[in-house]
C-alpha cells in the first residue's frame, strides 16, 4: 500500500510519456475538463452581488472580520504586544517544557499559509487589480486577525483529547461540540458540510495551486516543459512523506521554509532600500489605486475585490484551517491560541504580502502609459500589461530579478520548498476532514493520501486560470459554512475573553518570564 | 543528617558509568546525597509538522517514561543501594541552563558531570554541557572524564 502514490504518479508519468506534444495536449484536455466540470461552481461562489460587480464573498468574509473585530473591541490592536509576549513563553508553564508552545503552534499553522499566496497571490492581485489591491489586502489582513482569534480560541476550546495523547482539533469539532454547548441544532451536518469542502479545498489551494505555481516558476528557470513531469516529482516525494511515513523529509522542510521566509523578507527589504527615493511613490499608486483603479478594468472594486480574494488565500482567516493546526498547543487558556493566532495574517498578509507587493510596484514591472500615468490594461490577457507579458509568480520572480539576476533561481527554490510545506500541511487538514468523516483507519486514510498525490500531478499539468479559481472556490466555500459557525459560537469566545483579561488583570494568570 | 546535596547531570550514555560511581564516591566520603538530573534536550522555538503537533502530547509522555524507566530509576536503585539518599528528576529544555538552574534550586553544593558529550561535532560548533557548565553553573562544578 505504501507503494500506491509511487506506483500511481509513475503511472501518470508513463501514461504521459508519449512524448511532449502529446502530453502538453493533455495538459489541456486536463484543464478543459477542469473548465468545464468545475466552472459552474466558480461561477455560484464568485457570483457578483445583483445589480454590482461586488462578489459577495468577499464581502462575506470582509464583513465577518469587521463584526468580529467590532464584537471583540478591536482585539488585533489590543491585545497585539500580549500576542507577542505569549509567542515568547512569557506567560508559559515551564513545568510544561517539552509540549507544543504558543511559538510551535504558531510556526506550523505559519507555514502552512506563508507560501504561494504570499508570492504568485500577490502578483495575480496586483496584475489584475493593480497597486491599489495592495492597500485593501493590508486592510483585510488587518481586520482578518479577529476572525483568526476567533476560530484558533474554539480550536482549542473545543479540540478532542484522546486516550494515547494525541489531540485533533479544528471547526467540525467546534461545530459539534460547540453547538451542542449551545443548544443549537445541525452541528453534525455543518461539521460534514465543512470536511467535504476541506478535502476539496485540501485537493485545491493546498495541493494543485502549490504544485501549478511550482511548476510555473520551475519551467521559468530551466525553460518550458510539460507540468506533469514536476507534478510527478511532487508526488512522489510527498507521497514518501504522506504515505510511507519518512518524515525527516518533512521535518528538513518545516525547517528550511521558515530561514527561506526570512531570506524573501530579507531581499525585499534590500530591494526596497535600494529604490527608498521611489517607496514613496509606491505608496502614492497604492493608495491612490485602492480608489480609483489606476486604469484597472473594474475601477476601485477591481482593486478591492483582487485585494479581498488575495488576503483571504493568503491568510486564510475565516477558512478554519489554522483552527487545526492551532489545536495542539498545550495550554489551559484556549483564548491564548487566539491570541498568538491573530499574529498570522499580521505576519502573512501585513508584512509579506506588502513586501511583495511593493517590490512589484516599485520595480517597474506593471507597464504605465507615460503619457496618462494609468496602467496599461491588457484586455486579452485580464490584467495589466507586464513586461514580458507574465503573470502569476513569474510576474514577482521579474520584479526580483530586476535588482538580482540570480533570484528567478532563487525564488524557483523557493517556490517549490513553500509549495511542498503547504501541501504537507494540507494534506493534513485534509485527512483530519476525511477521517472526521470516514473514521480512521490505514486503509482508508492511503485512499485519501493516494488521491491527494494524484491531484499533485494534475495541478501540475493544468494552466493557472482554472485551478487558481476551483482552489479560492473551495477555500471560500470552508469559510461559508465556517464563519456561521463562528457567528453562532462568538458569545463563548466573549465570555473566554472576559474571564482571561479579568484574570490577567487581577494577577491569577501568572507570568513566569 | 545529610548536609550537602550534589547535582549529577546525567545523560545515560555508557561513558557516564564512570560519572555516575565517581559521583557516588564523592557523596559517601563527604556524607552527601545525589540529586540526578536527566534534561531531554527540547526548544520551544523547532519546528514541527502539522502531525508531529498533534502527537506530541503522547510522545512526551512516553519519553518521560521511558527516560525514567531505563535511564533514572536504574540510576537512582543503583546508588541507594551502595547507601548515598539519592533523589532525581526528568526535565526538558536546555541542558546547561536546566542544571544550572537546578543546583541553585537545589542549593546544592557541587555539580558533576560527564567530558563526553553525545555528539562530539555539535559540541565543538556549540559548546558542548561541560564548557557551558563551566561558565554559567552558580557552584563548583567537576568534569568526569
Amino acid at each position: 500500500m505504501k507503494q500506491l502514490p509511487i506506483a500511481a504518479a509513475f503511472l501518470a508519468a508513463a501514461l504521459l510519456s508519449a512524448g511532449p506534444a502529446a502530453a502538453q495536449g493533455l495538459d489541456q484536455t486536463i484543464n478543459q475538463i477542469f473548465a468545464d466540470y468545475t466552472g459552474w461552481y466558480v461561477a455560484l461562489i464568485f457570483a457578483d452581488l445583483p445589480g454590482t460587480n461586488f462578489s459577495w464573498i468577499a464581502l462575506w468574509l470582509v464583513v465577518a472580520a469587521l463584526i468580529f473585530t467590532g464584537y471583540f473591541g478591536f482585539i488585533q490592536f489590543k491585545g497585539f504586544v500580549h500576542s507577542i509576549k505569549l509567542v515568547k513563553g512569557d506567560y508559559s508553564d515551564p513545568d510544561d517544557a517539552g509540549e507544543v508552545s504558543h511559538f510551535q503552534a504558531l510556526a506550523t499553522a505559519l507555514s502552512g499559509t506563508v507560501g504561494l499566496g504570499n508570492i504568485a497571490g500577490v502578483a495575480v492581485a496586483v496584475g489584475i487589480g493593480g497597486p491599489g489591491a495592495t492597500f485593501w489586502m493590508i486592510i483585510a489582513g488587518l481586520f482578518g486577525m479577529a476572525t483568526k482569534f476567533t476560530e484558533c480560541t474554539l480550536g482549542v476550546k473545543y479540540r478532542n483529547e484522546y486516550p494515547d495523547g494525541r489531540v485533533s482539533g479544528g471547526p467540525m469539532y467546534y461545530m459539534t461540540k460547540g453547538f451542542a454547548e449551545r443548544g443549537l441544532k445541525g452541528g453534525s451536518i455543518f461539521a460534514v458540510i465543512f470536511c467535504i469542502f476541506t478535502i476539496l479545498g485540501a485537493l485545491g489551494g493546498g495541493n494543485m495551486f502549490q504544485a501549478n505555481q511550482a511548476h510555473a516558476q520551475l519551467s521559468g528557470v530551466l525553460g518550458e516543459y510539460p507540468g506533469w513531469i514536476t507534478g510527478a516529482v511532487l508526488a512522489v516525494v510527498t507521497g514518501i512523506v504522506i504515505v510511507g511515513g519518512i518524515k525527516s523529509i518533512a521535518r528538513v522542510t518545516e525547517k528550511v521554509v521558515p530561514f527561506m521566509g526570512i531570506f524573501y523578507i530579507v531581499v525585499s527589504i534590500i530591494i526596497l532600500l535600494r529604490n527608498f527615493d521611489e517607496i514613496g511613490w509606491a505608496f502614492g499608486q497604492i493608495f491612490e489605486g485602492a480608489f480609483t483603479g489606476l486604469g484597472v478594468a473594474g475601477g476601485f472594486t477591481g482593486a478591492l475585490i483582487q485585494g479581498f480574494r488575495r488576503a483571504a488565500f493568503s491568510n486564510e482567516a475565516g477558512i478554519g484551517s489554522a483552527a487545526i493546526a492551532h489545536s495542539a498547543v498545550r495550554t489551559k487558556e484556549p483564548v491564548t491560541e487566539g491570541y498568538v493566532a491573530l499574529l498570522e495574517p499580521f505576519i502573512d498578509t501585513v508584512v509579506i504580502c506588502t513586501m511583495t507587493a511593493l517590490v512589484i510596484v516599485i520595480t517597474g514591472v506593471l507597464n504605465i502609459d507615460p503619457e496618462t500615468g494609468m496602467y496599461i490594461w491588457n484586455a486579452e490577457a485580464g490584467q495589466i500589461e507586464t513586461e514580458g507579458g507574465v503573470s502569476g509568480v513569474e510576474l514577482t520572480s521579474a520584479a526580483y530579478a530586476q535588482s538580482f539576476s540570480w533570484f528567478p533561481a532563487m525564488l524557483a527554490i523557493a517556490v517549490v520548498l513553500f509549495a511542498f510545506s503547504t501541501m504537507i500541511s494540507w494534506s493534513y487538514y485534509g485527512l483530519k476532514a476525511w477521517t472526521y468523516l470516514f473514521g480512521e483507519g490505514a486503509m482508508k486514510e492511503n485512499i485519501f493520501k493516494v488521491i491527494f498525490c494524484l491531484f499533485i500531478v494534475i495541478g501540475a499539468a493544468a494552466n493557472l486560470g482554472p485551478v487558481i479559481d476551483f482552489s479560492d472556490a473551495m477555500l471560500f466555500s470552508m469559510a461559508v459554512i465556517n464563519v456561521i459557525a463562528l457567528y453562532l459560537l462568538m458569545p463563548i469566545v466573549k465570555k473566554e475573553l472576559g474571564s482571561y483579561v479579568e484574570r490577567l488583570r487581577t494577577g491569577e494568570i501568572k507570568k513566569f518570564k | 543528617m545529610t548536609s550537602e546535596k550534589f547535582v549529577v547531570a546525567y545523560e545515560g550514555s555508557v561513558e557516564d558509568s564512570s560519572l555516575l560511581s565517581y559521583a557516588l564516591e564523592r557523596a559517601r566520603k563527604e556524607g552527601a546525597a545525589l540529586h540526578i538530573v536527566h534534561v531531554l534536550e527540547w526548544s520551544p522555538y523547532s519546528f514541527l509538522t502539522p502531525e508531529e503537533l498533534e502527537e506530541r502530547h503522547g510522545r512526551r509522555k512516553d519519553e518521560i517514561s521511558r527516560a525514567r524507566e531505563v535511564i533514572l530509576e536504574p540510576a537512582i536503585a543503583e546508588i541507594e543501594k551502595a547507601g548515598v539518599t539519592c533523589t532525581g528528576e526528568i526535565r526538558y529544555g536546555q541542558v546547561v541552563e536546566i542544571i544550572a538552574e537546578i543546583a541553585g534550586a537545589q542549593k546544592a553544593a557541587m555539580i558533576f558531570v560527564g567530558r563526553s558529550g553525545r555528539n562530539s561535532v555539535s559540541s565543538r560548533v556549540f559548546g558542548s554541557v561541560p564548557l557551558g557548565l563551566a561558565q554559567i553553573a552558580p557552584v563548583p562544578t567537576v568534569i568526569v572524564p
